[in-house]
């Protein structure tokens, strides 16, 4: 065995003290957040903070925000594989992996959201008696629609990569783990066609899963630019939504490689080029966003439109003011700073830029959600929000939820796509 | 004996309306809405299908106050129709914009779309204490948990009307049909009648140079008509 798979084998073995530790601290925190899932059923959703207004909270916001996540993968592997950015190699598995936990978490909020959960599936459009239909009109319905194509997509995705490296465990390991990988390879040989098979499987995978993410974000974010709510029935929140997930999204992958370089030692192969590349990526998207940014908010000001104003004013200068500037220091501010100014950029810097834009992306969601709501046209139904236990504790526990299927999966299968790491290593 | 579907629409007079809220106890008494605690009122739980907006003029101490009576409008183009995923609300062929509470999972969509907040969420199975429960209207369901609901316009009304004109081999009688809160107006602010009849009160008064909509220019085209010197 090479010196390449003996260090990407190695996480793969035994099970250290400091993992076990995770898994269980990650695995009770998630385990509270399905308890506090069971009270509210039982209890009736009114646990949680909503009133009228504010009818979605914070588990819409966070369905924004985990969706958002999920662009790492599919967008940023797609993108730099259809462009055969060689630097990528490393960094995609990272990354595709986030997007399948990313979507599979964040495609639970509307569930917990519902009245009734129970009856979740009035909106899949199956065959019944009584021939009732889901109403295709309804923005919810494409959403379901989109992630559910979203979430088929990116497994595939994750999983065409992972064929011939499946191939190659097989043959290093013994009992349940080969018969696992053996299973999974689908009795991968590595012949030449079949490597031609997968090199085009993968090409039209990455093409189609880009248009599947871009359209996903778009349907999201039209949930509420199709509302007549004032700040929401906005032209521009399609592209702000999919270029604001694919902030988030990078800087999620960013974090995520720094954990993982860190606590599996592969500082050799995430190396300072990769966090370089994906930093200047990030401070990009973080222009990009601005631009989206004062664009929405400048137009609304400037129109003076008396409902949208007073959205507006709440956010920038009244109640929500500390959340909106907080939020422009963290999506700008500071990767501007730390990633813009090439002597501060470094691997610590990135991983600080990512963490800041990790919190302003989710108080963009926060914004964006909130005030509008608080705020309706007829000032007798204002009203306000704060979250409860319930909120908190779900929300709180689907990042456990995140980290444990991450390390989960870091266990069972390498997390950098070895043959792919050789391929470009020889080429 | 009738042609054409009715269009049932509300003529409120607001030059008439006195802020007495008999209209809201009336409401609650008919269509057993739930009971809200004080704690979960004061967040803005409180479900009443009709509600008196104030709005307040000039400077203390020469203030007038103004009452205005609001209600589902029973938009034509309803804003919360479209976005229901499941179609539980939809307009029905009486005009009536109608919940069909088995259908609805809580989405709760309706309720952000709807530009005048008259949608109300049950946040948990509603309570009645006795001897509230021996005062239920039989004609009108309880809402459970996780259902979205609003004013029918009294549907439960209507439908008895139409069948009590059917007995007799009449037409339904401008006038006949009266939901809870027009029966119990002591100002007699609110008309209730066919849009579609034009010797109706309610569409003569529909005609009145006083008459406007609420935020009429989002185009929803609500069947509520308010009355009010332009001042």
């Amino acid at each position: 065995m090479d010196a390449l798979r003996r260090d990407l084998y190695r996480p793969l073995q035994g099970v250290s003290r400091r993992y076990l530790l995770a898994v269980t601290i990650a695995g009770l925190v998630a385990a509270w957040g399905l308890v506090c899932w069971g009270y509210q059923i039982h209890k009736g959703i009114g646990v949680v903070g909503k009133t009228r207004p504010t009818m979605w909270a914070f588990y819409i916001l966070n369905f924004v925000f985990w969706i958002g996540i999920s662009h790492a993968g599919t967008l940023i592997s797609a993108i730099l594989r259809l462009t055969h950015a060689g630097w990528r190699k490393p960094v995609t598995r990272v990354a595709e992996a986030i997007t399948v936990f990313a979507l599979m978490i964040g495609g639970l909020f509307p569930l917990i959201h519902l009245g009734r959960p129970w009856i979740f599936y009035y909106l899949i459009p199956y065959p019944n008696e009584r021939l009732l239909w889901p109403n295709f009109r309804s923005p919810l319905v494409w959403d379901l629609t989109a992630i559910f194509t979203y979430l088929t997509g990116s497994v595939i995705y994750l999983y065409l990569p992972l064929i011939p490296d499946l191939a190659q465990l097989a043959q290093h390991t013994t009992g349940l783990r080969r018969r696992l990988y053996g299973y999974l390879a689908l009795g991968w040989t590595g012949s030449d066609r079949e490597w031609h098979a997968l090199e085009r499987a993968m090409k039209l995978m990455a093409g189609i899963i880009l248009a599947v993410a871009v359209s996903v974000h778009t349907v999201v974010a039209w949930d509420f630019a199709m509302a007549v709510a004032p700040m929401w029935h906005s032209t521009i929140f399609g592209p702000y939504f999919v270029a604001g997930a694919i902030f988030s999204g990078i800087a999620a992958l960013l974090l995520a490689m720094a954990i993982i370089r860190k606590a599996m030692h592969l500082e050799a192969y995430l190396q300072p080029r990769h966090f370089d590349n994906l930093s200047k990526l990030l401070l990009l998207m973080s222009i990009v966003w601005l631009y989206f940014t004062a664009a929405e908010n400048l137009t609304v000001w400037y129109g003076n439109e008396p409902d949208e104003m007073v959205v507006f004013g709440e956010r920038t200068r009244g109640r929500f003011a500390p959340e909106f500037w907080t939020m422009i220091a963290c999506n700008f501010v500071i990767p501007f700073v730390l990633l813009g100014i090439r002597k501060l950029r470094s691997i610590k810097t990135a991983t600080i830029s990512a963490v800041g834009v990790l919190i302003g992306m989710w108080l963009e969601r926060y914004l964006i959600v909130i005030p509008t709501l608080s705020y309706p046209r007829l000032p007798a139904a204002w009203g306000t929000y704060s979250p409860t236990w319930v909120e908190i504790s779900i929300a709180t526990a689907t990042f456990a939820a995140m980290t444990l299927l991450y390390l989960i999966f870091a266990k069972l299968f390498p997390i950098i796509a070895i043959w792919e790491y050789k391929h470009v290593s020889d080429g | 004996m009738e042609t054409k579907p009715h269009r049932w629409g509300m003529v409120i007079d607001l030059d008439r309306c006195t802020g007495c809220e008999a209209c809201v106890a009336a409401c609650h008494a008919e269509n057993n809405l739930p009971l809200s605690s004080p704690t979960e009122a004061a967040k803005g739980r409180a479900t009443h299908w009709i509600r008196i907006d104030r709005y307040y003029e000039g400077q203390f101490p020469e203030v007038r106050v103004r009452y205005m009576p609001v209600l589902c409008q029973h938009c034509d183009d309803a804003p919360c129709e479209p976005v229901c995923p499941v179609y539980a609300t939809y307009q029905n062929p009486e005009g009536l914009n109608v919940q069909v509470y088995n259908r609805c999972v809580g989405t709760r969509y309706c309720g952000n779309n709807c530009p005048y907040s008259v949608r109300f969420f049950n946040w948990f199975d509603p309570q009645f204490p006795e001897p509230l429960r021996l005062q239920h209207n039989p004609d009108v369901s309880i809402r459970g948990v996780g259902v979205m609901e609003k004013c029918t316009f009294c549907i439960q009304r209507i439908q008895r009307g139409k069948r009590d004109a059917k007995d007799e081999n009449q037409p339904v009688a401008d006038g006949a049909i009266q939901p809870a809160c027009v029966q119990s107006c002591p100002a007699e602010a609110m008309v209730f009648g066919d849009l579609n009849d034009p010797e109706s009160k309610v569409a003569r008064l529909a005609e009145s140079g006083r008459a406007s909509r609420l935020l009429e220019d989002l185009g929803t085209k609500p069947k509520v008509i308010y009355l009010q010197r332009a001042t």
